[in-house]
């Protein structure tokens, strides 16, 4: 994902090009309520600060450093070796496992947390049955930092794993025979050629799993772990001042500048040029390997999707279907709906400044991109709040002028715009490899072969484009369904979604009433993450 | 693909078009609520089909709602706010969101203490905070006060609530306005120290950890503990009514106010009477197992087996008054 594209060209400015001033125009639409979070700086909210560093701040800090880590480290081992093992070799359900592995995408990390504290609390079947089985065992808090990362690595490992499987599975054949030919061993050749060669997709995939942890306040809150964004909540629900939460929030999104800076910078200037490469031939280890391998994937396939939907299945199956009326299909088509409108505006949007991007190598498309990519990393709500403030000053400066009422607020556009604002992030990571995929050679050939410009984006960007193009939309679509914050502050009456359905039953405690909508949306979203693998076998 | 993005974009279309065309102008009353949908439905739901006349709302948190009106300020299309704690509707008068409203239907009907001293806003059900515990391990003569919970007879033996819920807050405001800053936080800091485990995200969780021996004893509103009670009635815990002796059982409200620009607001108001009204406050505080504000209508349902209580006779202002001084005292107390 290239947040940080920062191309080496020198700092001028270009003639004037209609497609980058656009460009700079989207970025400042999508960059706007952030800025309207930064106006809060004009405030001086001096004693909330004092406040919270006399008291949460330090353990605040602590506790996300210690989610950050612990959460990259273990999407990264999940996501890395699991790709490694579907895309290079063979076991028994490989075949399976090779899609069912990105499921987890589907459920969304409140859900997975509020069924993974059920199950193992005090009060949860597995220590009650511990108690039962062993005297000694007394019981334990399950609310503890490691629940709380293994919990959120199970759900975001998908997009480190997704990434990845296709950077080994392009890698091909001839990478790791001509690494096994200048001499190394099966795993030096893994850790010194194909892990480094992959490494951008796994950094990208990184990015998006930490961009959420950091993000994330549902999983969190369910464990009463206090991380950063509880002090932006704190601020502005305890407080009731909204000027340090922006505040807060502002700092949130500056950390996470700086550390994609960081990670475009440690990349340096080396190229990750690919050979056309040849199909892969799979490994096949030894027989107790196999199984060993079959059971590495059963359990995690397991942990991070069959036993939370089983869970949730024998909820709703328990609860009957009281809450199933005719409204439910409502929720259903709102979900659809809005996912797919966002999906496609979001999508169109990155194709866009991809294009810019490619077309026009100059500094100022790369800061457009990179101002336009940064919402992913904004908790839900306080991006929301940014939309809803620059929406609303919008909103009473029409009607000033020209007496409209609420044009923007409660209106579709609005949420659409912040789904925008916050997953263009998401689509533009594959709409960018698609780019890249075409290289200049392509377009020259197709030139020399004579081929109009039409025909050329017919028969060369199109086809080469598409792959990436529908990875973005689905995953976009995914997120979107799954989204609560900005769809509760910003949808339409009326339009209630499955995640606000999950969100009224979850804020009143009523887990085992939100296990209907949560189950809905999980298996709503399995048709865009089965297609999404479809695509990329 | 093209078919797809082209079934897409008329989906799309035709719910952008569904969503702009103009409302018919039928009377109607547009509210924001955080008592969520499932609560609130069915009494809307009677409105209309007493009045004919249509009630629109949309629901989210109490913050994220006071937040979305400020900022829509004169433009804003709700005519009612309802909130679930007082803090809120204290906080929402603060921000000059609502707009007084002399009735005496609702003077009447709202007892003095849950309302706004200047008729700003109204509570419309109350809902009691009190001692959960386990009757096989604790007498419930040994259990007198929220206070007494800070003795060491306690320690390893209680279970909380986060402090980031808004009724513990409340429960901490009122403290403070008893018993000034310093005894209020010498109590806090007893509980963090009686704590069994680690506080918990919600109260249904904490009477399950009651109920399963992690804790003997703890703080809750009264209908988690009834929603917990219908789904498995065998649960080993009882209801205590906390401070009978003193200040009386810590009591919030979820109410409503009118907002400062109401485009509905005689509607509006009628809505408001009528919610004090006898079988609508019924219908409220039986969906909720809770209590109807208005003294003159009898609790139904579940809550009459846990008989009656005395509540606290403060003011529920002081529950948003004092919201920020209890938030940083329990966060200086180690109160997670």
């Amino acid at each position: 994902m290239s947040v940080l594209t920062w191309s080496s060209s020198p700092l001028k400015l270009p003639r004037p090009d209609p497609l980058i001033v656009i460009a700079m125009l989207l970025a400042a639409a999508v960059l706007l309520p952030i800025a309207v979070l930064g106006l809060s700086w004009l405030g001086d909210e001096s004693e909330v600060w004092r406040h919270l560093a006399d008291t949460v701040l330090l353990s605040l800090l602590a506790n996300t450093l210690l989610l950050v880590l612990g959460v990259g480290v273990g999407v990264l081992l999940l996501g890395v070796s699991l790709a490694w093992m579907t895309a290079t070799m063979e076991f028994p359900g490989r075949r399976f496992f090779d899609w069912a592995l990105l499921l987890p995408l589907a459920v969304p990390a409140y859900v997975l947390a509020f069924v993974a504290l059920d199950l193992l609390d005090f009060s949860g079947p597995v220590q009650s049955a511990l108690r039962d089985w062993f005297d000694g065992f007394r019981g334990t808090s399950a609310r503890r930092p490691a629940l709380v990362i293994i919990t959120l690595s199970l759900v975001l490992y998908p997009y480190v794993y997704m990434l990845a499987r296709v950077a080994f599975r392009a890698q091909g054949r001839t990478l790791m025979e001509q690494a096994r030919i200048l001499g190394l061993s099966p795993v030096a050749a893994f850790w010194r050629v194909a892990l480094p060669m992959a490494r951008p997709a796994i950094a990208a995939g990184l990015a998006l799993a930490l961009m959420e942890t950091l993000a994330d306040f549902g999983a969190v809150s369910v464990f009463n772990f206090d991380t950063f964004t509880t002090a932006i909540y704190k601020s502005w629900y305890g407080f009731y001042n909204l000027n340090a939460a922006a505040q807060l929030a502002s700092l949130l999104l500056l950390f996470v500048l700086v550390s994609l800076f960081v990670e475009r910078a440690g990349r340096g200037r080396a190229r990750y040029e690919q050979q056309s490469a040849r199909k892969l031939k799979r490994v096949r280890p030894e027989f107790w390997r196999r199984w060993l391998l079959c059971g590495y994937a059963s359990a995690i396939f397991l942990f991070a999707f069959a036993i939370p939907v089983g869970r949730l299945l024998f909820w709703v199956v328990d609860a009957g279907a009281r809450d199933f009326d005719a409204r439910y299909w409502g929720l259903v088509w709102h979900t659809l709906l809005l996912g797919a409108g966002a999906a496609v505006v979001t999508v169109a949007t990155a194709i866009f400044l991809g294009y810019v991007r490619r077309t026009r190598g100059h500094w100022l498309s790369a800061l457009a991109v990179r101002g336009a990519t940064v919402g992913y990393a904004m908790p839900g709500s306080v991006l929301a709040v940014g939309i809803m403030l620059s929406f609303a000053a919008i909103d009473r400066w029409l009607n000033l002028q020209f007496g409209t009422g609420a044009v923007l607020i409660g209106g579709l556009f609005a949420l659409i715009l912040a789904y925008a604002v916050r997953f263009l992030a998401v689509a533009y990571g594959p709409v960018e490899a698609a780019f890249e995929r075409i290289r200049p050679r392509i377009l020259e050939a197709a030139r020399t072969l004579g081929a109009t410009p039409a025909e050329t984006v017919r028969r060369v960007w199109l086809p080469l484009l598409t792959p990436g193009v529908l990875s973005a939309l689905l995953l976009v679509l995914i997120d979107v369904m799954k989204e609560m914050p900005a769809t509760l502050l910003l949808r339409p009456f009326g339009w209630d979604t499955l995640a606000v359905r999950i969100f009224e039953m979850t804020s009143e405690g009523e887990w085992s009433r939100a296990a209907l909508p949560a189950l809905t949306l999980v298996l709503v979203g399995l048709l865009p993450v089965y297609l999404l693998m479809k695509r990329t076998r | 693909m093209r078919i797809t993005l082209r079934l897409v974009s008329v989906s799309l279309l035709a719910g952008w078009l569904a969503a702009c065309s103009e409302p018919p102008k039928d009377p109607e009353v547009v509210v924001y609520t955080s008592r969520k949908d499932h609560l609130i439905r069915p009494v809307f739901d009677l409105y209309t089909q007493e009045t004919g006349v249509k009630v629109r709302y949309t629901t989210d948190d109490d913050g994220a709602l006071i937040t979305r009106l400020a900022a829509e300020g004169n433009n804003s299309p709700a005519d009612l706010l309802i909130t679930v704690d007082a803090g809120n509707l204290w906080q929402a008068t603060e921000q000059g969101l609502f707009q007084p409203v002399d009735s005496e239907v609702l003077t009447t009907n709202v007892p003095a203490n849950l309302r706004d001293v200047d008729n700003r806003w109204f509570g419309q059900t109350v809902r009691a905070r009190t001692l959960v515990y386990s009757p096989d391990r604790v007498q419930p003569e040994e259990l007198s006060s929220y206070e007494a919970l800070a003795e060491p007879a306690w320690k390893g033996r209680l279970c909380l609530r986060t402090s980031k819920k808004v009724y513990n807050q409340s429960l901490v405001a009122t403290m403070i306005e008893r018993h000034g800053e310093e005894k209020a936080e010498a109590i806090v800091r007893g509980w963090v120290d009686n704590l069994a485990t680690d506080v918990f995200s919600n109260d249904t969780a904490l009477i399950e950890a009651i109920a399963a021996g992690q804790c003997d004893v703890g703080i809750v509103n009264t209908y988690y503990f009834g929603r917990l009670i219908a789904e498995k009635p065998d649960l080993p815990v009882a209801l205590f009514w906390a401070n009978q002796d003193s200040s009386g059982v810590h009591i919030n409200i979820s109410g409503v106010g009118l907002t400062a620009h109401a485009p509905n607001r005689d509607q509006a108001i009628k809505l408001m009477e009528w919610m004090s009204t006898a079988a609508p406050q019924q219908l409220l505080a039986e969906q909720n197992m809770e209590y109807p504000v208005n003294p003159a209508v009898q609790p139904t349902g579940v809550v009459t087996a846990w008989g009656e209580f005395r509540g606290d006779d403060l003011n529920v202002a002081v529950a948003g008054k004092r919201q920020v001084e209890a938030v940083k005292l329990m966060d200086r107390a180690g109160y997670r």
